[in-house]
């Protein structure tokens, strides 16, 4: 991080005009800095992925098993087999350029190749030598061509600076989803053992222990205790928290960033709380104790994988439904994939809460509802006894993270429990949020610090959006409802609107709650005083 | 120098029917084997490339959503950018097809003072949707030679396009707009460094050969004043077939003519099929209704099981003992 430039000396590098060579003679930096560090080779051989190896991409030579153009011809073509959405994003595009300046990586770097049109132009490029007639004739003229090494290279950089966050397809008049074309390119390069740590190590740790980090179960445990003690000396309540225990009703799962991170557990901690107040019949678990699914970055085979164990902890710990924390990537993989790969739950029911009797129909079949639906319909209901003034001194604004806006549509909900909780609530510029949200740029695994400046360049657009209203109203707290936003929208607000912090949504709900038998409260969660109540 | 190759096979295809027509003089070739081939290749290869598309299949359910879901019922769903009914789904999909909705929201990035700005910018969306319906309207007029008798509806769109009754013959607003429509969008890439920067041959090529095809067809109109009646007679005798190639044809008919079957033939091979690709658009022809009915995955493969609990606690038993975790098996 020490070479990074000033915020504004990188604003003023940045430069929309694209260079005077074509693209595909513009040969691709591998220098440190453009990408994460590879894969170790434990963690693939432990995965049983391809080619497990020591190499650097600085390398001139990355070490790829020798038929590799064959391996990758191949795996494109099963995967145009498989997937409708990769055939037709190959073959529909206009290059109208809609999405090209919708991507925070190309706003934040000018990088022409940053255009999400350009950056599945390098997978097209190929696919149209390999796959179309046309292509195959007109070599240039048509825009294909032949898979070399340092094609292969230009893809690692360039589909590991992309967020899979979908903002492009939103714009796109065909719907053209880059995200996917993205999905599709990384699973081709892990074929060849072309991949990063920063991913397959919380995939390999999340298969053994449960979670990203490795928290092993008793560890787990002991962090909760922790949490359990700070609410006491917090709130002068203890509570119980029930994990790995049959017969509860529900079973609450997380990304385990809330468990680990600040200031992830605070809004853990907001969790908790809420439990306890309207007495939730729920269980935790270790064996399923991340919410959050790094399989999505990278394979439909590894995500089904991971995301299995919901399921099946379900099932043997007997609950009825499944309540989920506060995670991006968590709910794409719940919405749009896990009924689909893991389910139909026919041993669950459809989860009816508790304490309002609201049956949640828009969880059918799934079974697992959004901790941000059951609590706004608490409030709705007046089930909870709230205090917002011990918010006063926070004055919040709200990221949407991009995967539960763009594919899932959860906009409404964390936005009705903010204001249930939260006195000064003001909204960022219309183009940067809901449907339109940026991404914090450490998205789908690249939250990772030997590419902090691209995090930073990509980063821009969000946190030129918070100073915006940092400087209108005074915000001094951004929430959102997502782990990784939680851990990098923190360097992103310090580097691009300093003084402001980063919160959960429920974490705000925990300093508004009012426990039963509660003392009086002199700090909020993060033992910050709480504001004077003025006599 | 893309659009400068582009513009030299446009060329080269005006001057094919020129030579072929009057010095070669294979009329037939052009006015007949050409059009014939050109269709067959364009329903053939519009067909294939759409039952390519559609044997693909959806494995999963991938909505891009643009709006609220569905969820409590005192949070407003927006029903068209977020749809969970086939009904839904298909406004959206009628929006975005018939009102090119998506590009309708499109934006504009520049930096200034220090900030990063976003401006409405709807040009792309205007003129893209004046191309494509004048180029429909177009395509509609010219089915009044197709037909004997013509049909009422084909004689109102024609009505209703020469509604501003300029010159004679008179003017049809739809030849106007769209040459208006297809050189802003070429001027556009033009003009616009990152666009030229991703513009191909291939982007360049359809733009100039519907721009020529516009220009010839203008020119037959209102310079060469073809003769109507004769082409029609060389049309109707296609579409019976029954071929003729009447005399006293302008040979500008044959450029024009060459030029559209060009586009025909271009059609299924091209990015040309984003007509027909948007249908099959994953991402905007699913209901986001995941979490509320399954949607079946043909290939997903059962055997991808997680790693057990079983394994885990074998893996973690002590411990868990120790730390007082429920364990199902004691040691
Ligand atoms: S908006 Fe869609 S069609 Fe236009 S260039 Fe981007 S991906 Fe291609
Ligand atoms: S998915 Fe997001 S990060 Fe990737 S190209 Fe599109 S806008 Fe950029």
């Amino acid at each position: 991080m020490a070479d990074l430039p000033k915020a504004d000396e990188l604003f003023k590098s940045i430069n929309y005009t694209p260079p005077s060579t074509g693209w595909m003679d513009t040969p691709v930096d591998c220098s440190p800095g453009n990408w994460c560090y590879p894969a170790k080779a434990d963690k693939l051989e432990y995965l049983g992925f391809p080619n497990p190896r020591q190499w650097s991409p600085a390398d001139v030579d990355w070490k790829l098993p020798e038929n590799w153009q064959d391996i990758v011809h191949q795996g494109f073509k099963e995967r145009l087999d498989k997937y409708r959405s990769l055939k037709v994003f190959m073959d529909v595009c206009v290059r109208c350029g809609a999405c090209a300046d919708k991507c925070h990586f190309f706003i934040g770097s000018g990088d022409p190749k940053n255009m999400p049109v350009l950056r599945a132009e390098l997978m097209r490029s190929v696919y149209r030598k390999d796959f179309t007639m046309a292509g195959k004739i007109l070599t240039t003229l048509t825009g294909s061509r032949v898979m070399t090494e340092d094609v292969l290279k230009e893809w690692f950089i360039y589909f590991y600076q992309c967020t899979e966050c979908r903002r492009c397809s939103l714009f796109c008049p065909y719907g053209i989803d880059t995200a996917e074309v993205t999905m599709m390119a990384r699973e081709l390069l892990h074929l060849c053992g072309v991949n990063i740590n920063w991913i397959m190590e919380p995939v390999a740790n999340c298969n053994r222990t449960g979670n990203h980090l490795g928290i092993q179960p008793h560890a787990f445990k002991d962090i909760v205790e922790f949490m359990v003690d700070d609410i006491e000396e917090i709130t002068g309540k203890k509570l119980h928290v029930p994990m790995n225990e049959k017969g509860h009703e529900v079973i609450f799962i997380t990304p385990s960033g809330d468990v680990f991170a600040d200031p992830g557990i605070y809004t853990f901690m907001g969790y908790l709380m809420l439990f306890d107040h309207i007495g939730l019949d729920y269980t935790l678990s270790t064996y399923a104790s991340e919410g959050g699914n790094f399989g999505l970055f990278t394979s439909a085979d590894m995500m089904k994988k991971l995301n299995g164990k919901m399921y099946a902890e379900a099932k043997r710990l007997g609950a009825k439904w499944i309540l989920g924390g506060e995670c991006g990537h968590m709910w794409r993989v719940i919405n749009q994939y896990m009924d689909t790969m893991n389910g139909p739950a026919d041993f669950l029911q459809v989860p009816k809460s508790p304490i309002t009797g609201t049956v949640f129909h828009s969880a059918a079949q799934t079974k697992m509802v959004h901790i941000a639906e059951f609590t706004a319909d608490l409030m709705k209901h007046n089930k909870l006894k709230l205090d917002p003034t011990r918010n006063d001194h926070i004055r919040a604004t709200f990221h949407d993270s991009c995967n539960p806006a763009r594919a899932m549509g959860l906009l409404d909900e964390p936005r009705y429990v903010l204001n249930n909780v939260v006195k000064n609530f003001h909204e960022m510029p219309e183009q940067t949020i809901r449907e339109q949200t940026f991404c914090c740029a450490g998205g789908s695994g690249l939250n990772t610090d030997e590419i902090m400046e691209i995090r930073m360049r990509g980063g821009l657009p969000r946190g030129n959006a918070l100073k915006s209203v940092q400087e209108e109203h005074d915000v001094n707290m951004m929430a959102c409802i997502c782990a990784i936003d939680r851990a990098t929208l923190i360097p992103l607000a310090d580097y691009w609107a300093p003084g402001v912090d980063i919160c959960g949504v429920h974490e705000l709900v925990g300093n508004a709650l009012i426990l039963d038998g509660e003392k009086e409260r002199e700090t909020d969660l993060r033992m910050n005083p709480l504001p004077k109540k003025e006599e | 120098m893309n659009a400068l190759y582009s513009l030299v096979l446009v060329f080269a295809l005006v001057l094919l029917a020129l030579f072929g027509v009057e010095t070669a003089h294979m009329a037939k070739l052009f006015g007949i084997g050409l059009p014939l081939v050109a269709v067959a290749v364009f329903l053939v290869g519009f067909a294939y490339r759409m039952i390519k598309w559609a044997k693909s299949p959806v494995p999963f359910c991938i909505p891009t959503t643009g709006g609220q879901q569905k969820s409590l019922d005192f949070i407003h769903h927006n029903k068209f950018d977020n749809p969970v009914t086939p009904c839904q789904t298909f406004i959206r999909m009628f929006l975005e097809v018939c009102c090119f909705r998506s590009l309708f929201r499109n934006t504009k990035v520049a930096l200034k003072d220090g900030k990063v700005t976003y401006a409405s910018a709807k040009w792309l969306w205007l003129f893209s949707l004046l191309f494509h319906y004048s180029f429909l309207l177009i395509v509609i007029r010219h089915m009044r030679l197709f037909f004997e008798p013509i049909p009422a509806c084909i004689g109102w769109v024609e009505m209703l396009d020469g509604i501003m009754q300029i010159g004679t013959p008179r003017m049809y607003m739809s030849d106007l707009l769209i040459i208006v429509g297809v050189a802003f969008l070429l001027a556009r890439r033009l003009w616009d460094a990152k666009l030229r920067y991703i513009s191909l041959v291939t982007d360049y090529f359809p733009l100039l050969l519907i721009i020529a095809i516009g220009l010839s067809g203008i020119y037959m109109r209102f310079i060469a004043k073809v003769d109507v009646m004769a082409i029609k007679q060389l049309t109707m005798g296609l579409v019976t077939f029954n071929p003729v190639i009447p005399a006293n044809v302008d040979v500008s008919f044959y450029v024009h003519l060459l030029l559209v079957c060009t586009l025909l033939i271009y059609f299924p091979f091209s990015k040309l099929m984003h007509a027909g690709g948007i249908f099959l658009s994953p991402t905007r022809n699913m209901p986001n209704n995941s979490r509320i009915k399954h949607h079946e995955n043909p290939w997903n493969d059962p055997n991808i099981k997680p790693h057990s609990y079983e394994a885990y606690e074998d893996d973690f038993r002590e411990p868990m003992i120790e730390a007082g975790l429920p364990v199902d098996k004691e040691a």
